[in-house]
């Protein structure tokens, strides 16, 4: 009984193995490619002509034949990136939705960092500025306050302000 | 030190987007501009220099086989070729935009289309030519100058000999 136990389960170990390696094995060439795998590989690519829409989502006949040749090249088993290869060596970098990180096409990814970096060190610098300078606003405020106590604070505050920025501007 | 680099940057960067704009703005290549060379490989394997092409008139038509305005000159820019081609000084050369080979080849076929014709790898010509779309084409004359610019597509085989027929003589 024992015996027949292991064999069955010898044979079922065996079964599951082989079921695991043959899909791999089809899949990776002869299957035919959905509209999903079409794709996948479509919105990584611009086609020239319409500008600014991915492939996936454009709808002229000449992404029409951009898809076509994907479903083709797909079903041939080729890999995304050999399919993005082929794209770029036919039309040129532009064609690719993230450019490739070289030569001048690093700006594309520098600028906004750095535009962005820039920026919030400005700010910072302003809001700490601004920060540093209430303090003394606030005592010269309370000075022209203590020669006329009639005057609001507020209004106090902004003449002050307003004689340092146009002394400072002289 | 920071100021500098800062206004540096920024000066760069201006510079940058300027250029880009310009080139946007540039529209095509113009009449009496010259012709920038190129090198075609048409479908049938055989290389095309334009600067080696100097002393004959060549037409370059930019087309697609997606592009229907292109197809009502098809047939009038081939009989343009077949009526020059027994004297052998005006070259056509057909550059395809942004194409899929079966079809262009299948569009070549079905409009009797035999003077030479190649993909625009990379889109390196069209890009050169600062071409708008579909159909465009440019004469260039003996000299390697841009004689004529058409854009869009040939209304008759007559307009196309109007315009070849001055540059031969």
């Amino acid at each position: 009984m024992k015996r027949a136990t292991n064999t069955w389960l010898g044979l079922s170990i065996l079964i599951v193995l082989l079921m695991l390696s043959v899909p791999a094995a089809g899949f990776a060439q002869g299957s035919d490619p959905t509209d999903d795998d079409v794709n996948a590989v479509a919105k990584q690519l611009y086609c020239p002509v319409c500008e600014n829409i991915p492939l996936d989502a454009c709808g002229t006949a000449a992404c029409e034949q951009w898809r076509g040749i994907i479903y083709d090249k797909l079903k041939e088993g080729w890999s995304e990136d050999q399919i993005k290869d082929y794209f770029v060596a036919q039309y040129g970098d532009r064609v690719l939705a993230e450019p490739p990180k070289q030569g001048f096409n690093w700006l594309a990814y520098l600028v906004p960092g750095l535009v962005f970096a820039g920026g919030s060190f400005l700010l910072y610098r302003g809001f700490d500025q601004w920060k540093k300078s209430a303090p003394a606003a606030e005592e010269s405020a309370k000075k022209s306050l203590d020669e006329d106590p009639s005057r609001d604070v507020y209004i106090s505050r902004v003449e002050d302000e307003l004689k340092k920025r146009s002394g400072g501007s002289k | 030190m920071k100021k500098i680099l800062l206004w540096g940057g920024l000066i760069v960067f201006l510079v940058i987007l300027g250029v880009g704009l310009f080139r946007s703005q540039q529209g095509q290549v113009n009449v009496g501009e010259p012709a920038p060379d190129f090198e075609l490989i048409s479908f049938k394997g055989e290389k095309y220099q334009l600067s080696d092409l100097k002393g004959n008139v060549v037409v370059i038509n930019f087309w697609a086989s997606w592009c229907e305005s292109c197809k009502p000159e098809a047939k009038d820019l081939e009989d343009a070729y077949q009526s020059y081609l027994s004297r052998g000084d005006v070259i056509f050369l057909g550059i395809d935009y942004v194409d899929t080979e079966p079809e262009a080849l299948a569009y070549l076929e079905e409009f009797g289309v035999t003077y030479p014709n190649g993909p625009d790898l990379k889109t390196s010509i069209s890009q050169a030519y600062r071409i708008r779309g579909v159909p465009e084409t440019f004469i260039i004359d003996k000299n390697g100058t841009i004689a004529f610019v058409k854009i869009g597509p040939f209304q008759s085989l007559a307009e196309i000999l109007s315009i070849i027929d001055p540059l031969l003589n």
